[in-house]
């Protein structure tokens, strides 16, 4: 009665390994550009890292006028400001630099906006960050992102061999310098959620690496003879199918998130998207041939005895 | 793994059955809920400040001020029983945080260490092994200077005792508001998080925190002007006019801690809102001595070292009340008369960390959070259908039940469900899938080896436990961390992200293995289309 359709033709023989170089020197430049911007450019760092304050607004009845706002803030004297229109023509968002080390100081500039504009504007979002919450933030992100690759890299070591472990951190390093790479190569914002994003990318492409590597191990006790590049094509080749399903289906549940999910989550979903891309492209690319290079272990056959 | 024994099967079905009547209050109206009989489980996802409006906001208690406050304290008491003892010294200053006394040959150094260690209270450490502790360090640099300074064990119980009169005052203003459910919370040695749900006007909010509110009445001081104002005196300035100047002598007659009660009000004579207070019994006493003494004399009345008024006595005050009138609005005298009911701050409070949403915002995000979550889940159904065919529908039930049981673990764990916690749901809803997908996957590929039908099946179910196993448990190790990294929304990400891990794979193991044995059972297909 159902007739599945097949996405991805189920006996394929690719051969990932043999154009592995041409990967992993795309990957290097890219890992070299996006250190390069960053050391030169930067991150954009929002509020959450560099302090400051977001009010974003709504202009209750027509559209909103960013030309008129600006007028109306720089008279208000609050230092640098930036304005933009938040997704929708009604909506605008207001980003006041944080222009003082006192704590506390910021109040003073959202009662002097929110003067300014109630008469015909509705506050939606208010956000203020202060130096000293900023300061921490910043360390927490930092150690959140290595304390994750660190437990990461226990645990596969504790399941696989120490092979699998530097594989999978690789990987991993791969795809947060891209990522970050990315960020400051467009100069997109770069807040708290987007490390909340980054610690989920490091899941996500963790999981797709393990998978391929699982099955790695599988092929490793079955064919003791294979050659090992021979042997880890086969194994991509029989994950390749699941590899591109989940892929997809999480690209689509993410992408009806990013369209429909609202502004405010929108930087958020756009790295995850992001994540997901590169995270299955590292872990068929970079992930397994790494594995090569590391000359991974052949004979399984103590362990295999100890498990059964 | 295709046979499920009795108990098995209904576990399974206990725990979607828990799932269904856990998340049902989700999908009903308040109204419809309290019609329900009360066994029936009541508790609705709690939906996060970013969702339902709201504002956080993270303080911090600045009790470096008490510390300064008390060496003045003692500045000015040691002076006063260097004086009374006859104790005499070359100079005494506050040099930062410390007291420096300077002394010479002349002064009496046995009786200035006794006064310091009668002057020195006992503090109480909050650790139990060091039982008490005195107030005041004293070091001996030079051989003619004394350096005094507070213990650390001292600073450490003025700084607790701030935080804790803090945060009881705090709760009391909040709740002089109205709000519904606000959450005060001490956070690490001097911070304070206040969380409050669906405010129409967050600035009123701040207004109340950042207002210390310490009343006091003083007696105007008629000797000195503006050019020379006595040591005992101080110039203070209106409230209304900040370039009004008040000499005032320093010392207070009064102040708001004799305070039982304060009313809005209006003046009769006037109509201007005004506020009423009334003393206790020993604050009523003082007044009515003072003002006795004093009649025809103007005072002052000082909130925060502003005057806001300067009524001359007509008449000795005896019982206990009075009413401050200062060009109030209505509002104004609402807000003060809460001030001065809940009590003084004992320091004054910064705000180091905001984030408040309006109303507005909150519903347009649960609406796009819905219309994603059912978009998304949609597509990926369609998508599963479409690829596995009756095992993609299988696998859908298996979803859409992982979705009820993330609802329910939810509403009875009272997790909060903040915007990113939703985009958790929807990661979830495209990676709950890939159980599934390793499964079907292996299945396919033991079909093609040549395997039986049943072989495949339970071959496929078996050789995928271990990698799911191995790729989840990563997934939630980054989930744990994040946790950890806390702050509020992302915090939500982090549980249903962790919450969808566990659900999603003991769906995958228990619902869909369970319906597609049963099928195969049933009709002992020779080939399935997957």
């Amino acid at each position: 009665m159902l007739k599945p359709v097949k996405f991805i033709k189920f006996d394929t023989h690719i051969n990932f390994l043999s154009n592995a170089a041409i990967f992993v020197i795309i990957s290097i430049l890219l890992i070299i550009l996006s250190l390069g911007t960053l050391f030169y450019k930067g991150l954009n760092f929002g509020i959450d890292f560099n302090g400051g304050t977001i009010i974003e607004v709504q202009k209750i009845i027509g559209n909103a006028d960013v030309s008129e706002m600006r007028d109306r803030l720089s008279n208000l004297d609050i230092g640098n400001t930036q304005l933009q229109e938040f997704g929708k023509e009604t909506d605008l968002l207001i980003r006041v630099e944080q222009n003082s080390d006192e704590e506390g100081s910021q109040q003073v500039v959202i009662n002097k906006i929110t003067e300014a504009i109630q008469s015909d504007y509705e506050v939606r979002r208010i956000e203020v960050v202060g130096p000293k919450v900023s300061g921490e933030l910043v360390q927490k992100g930092i150690t959140a992102v290595i304390a994750s690759i660190m437990c990461v890299l226990l645990y596969i070591w504790f399941r696989f061999e120490w092979q699998f472990g530097i594989g999978a951190v690789v990987a991993l390093m791969h795809d947060i310098i891209i990522t970050i790479g990315m960020f400051s190569i467009f100069q997109l914002e770069f807040n708290l959620s987007i490390i909340a994003a980054l610690l989920t990318i490091v899941g996500y492409s963790l999981n797709d690496t393990v998978v391929i590597y699982d099955r790695i191990r599988e092929e490793l006790r079955k064919y003791k003879k294979m050659p090992l590049t021979e042997l880890i094509n086969q194994a991509l080749n029989l994950t390749l199918s699941r590899t591109l399903m989940t892929s997809i289906t999480t690209l689509l549940a993410l992408l009806s998130l990013y369209i429909f999910g609202g502004e405010v989550i929108k930087g958020f979903t756009f790295a995850m998207i992001w994540g997901v891309l590169i995270g299955t492209y590292s872990s068929i690319f970079i992930a397994a041939p790494v594995l090569i290079k590391l000359k991974v272990k052949r004979d399984w056959s103590k362990q295999e005895r100890q498990e059964q | 793994m295709l046979y499920f024994s009795k108990f098995k099967v209904l576990s399974i079905i206990f725990v979607c059955l828990f799932g269904l009547f856990f998340s049902l209050p989700n999908f009903l109206s308040n109204s419809q809920l309290n019609k329900l009989p009360s066994f029936f489980p009541s508790k609705q996802v709690n939906l996060g400040l970013d969702l339902r409006g709201g504002s956080h906001l993270l303080i911090e208690v600045e009790s470096s001020v008490l510390v300064g406050e008390r060496l003045d304290d003692l500045y000015n008491d040691l002076r006063s029983e260097f004086r009374s003892n006859n104790i005499t010294i070359k100079n005494i200053d506050i040099i930062k945080d410390e007291i420096v006394i300077e002394v010479d040959n002349n002064t009496n150094i046995s009786g200035l260490i006794n006064i310091i260690n009668e002057l020195s209270q006992d503090v109480t450490s909050q650790f139990a092994t060091i039982k008490t502790q005195e107030e005041i360090a004293v070091s001996n640099i030079e051989d003619n200077k004394f350096k005094l300074k507070l213990s650390d064990v001292a600073i450490e119980s003025l700084r607790k005792r701030a935080v804790d009169q803090s945060i009881e005052i705090l709760r009391r203003r909040i709740d002089e508001l109205g709000t519904k459910e606000p959450t005060i919370q001490r956070q690490g040695k001097n911070r304070i998080i206040i969380q409050v749900p669906g405010l129409d006007d967050p600035n009123r909010l701040k207004e109340l925190l950042g207002t210390t509110a310490k009343l006091t009445f003083h007696l105007m001081d008629p000797r000195s002007n503006i050019d020379n104002v006595s040591r005992s005196s101080i110039i203070l300035y209106s409230r209304d006019n900040k370039d009004l100047p008040y000499i005032v002598e320093k010392r207070s007659i009064i102040s708001g801690e004799n305070l039982i009660d304060a009313q809005p009000g209006f003046d009769p004579q006037t109509n201007q809102p005004i506020v009423n207070f009334r003393f206790d019994s020993q604050g009523a006493r003082k007044f009515g001595k003072v003002t006795s003494d004093n009649v025809g004399k103007p005072f002052a009345i000082v909130l925060d070292n502003e005057v806001i008024s300067a009524p001359i006595i007509n008449e000795p005050i005896l019982g206990g009340s009075g009413m401050i009138s200062g060009g109030f609005s209505v509002y104004e005298a609402n807000d003060l008369a809460i001030l001065l009911r809940s009590g003084a701050l004992p320091a004054p409070l910064i705000i180091l960390e905001e984030r408040t949403v309006g109303p507005g915002l909150g519903a347009d995000s649960v609406k796009a959070g819905q219309i994603a979550s059912i978009l998304g889940l949609f597509i990926v159904m369609i998508y599963m259908f479409i690829s596995y065919g009756r095992f993609g529908i299988y696998s859908n039930i298996s979803l859409i039940i992982n979705l009820i049981l993330i609802l329910a673990i939810l509403s009875t764990l009272q997790a909060t469900l903040t915007l990113p916690g939703i985009a958790g749901i929807i990661l979830t809803i495209g990676m709950a899938v890939d159980a599934n997908v390793l499964i079907f996957e292996r299945i396919r590929e033991e079909l093609a080896n040549g395997k039986s039908v049943i072989n495949s099946i339970d071959n496929g179910y078996k050789r995928a436990l271990t990698t799911i196993l191995d790729a989840n448990i990563t997934t939630f190790i980054a989930a744990i961390i994040l946790f950890q990294l806390g702050s509020g929304p992302i915090k939500g990400f982090s549980v249903t992200l962790a919450i969808g891990i566990v659900t999603s794979v003991f769906t995958a193991f228990t619902l869909t293995r369970f319906i597609v044995a049963r099928w195969i059972r049933k009709s002992n297909p020779k080939i399935i289309n997957i």
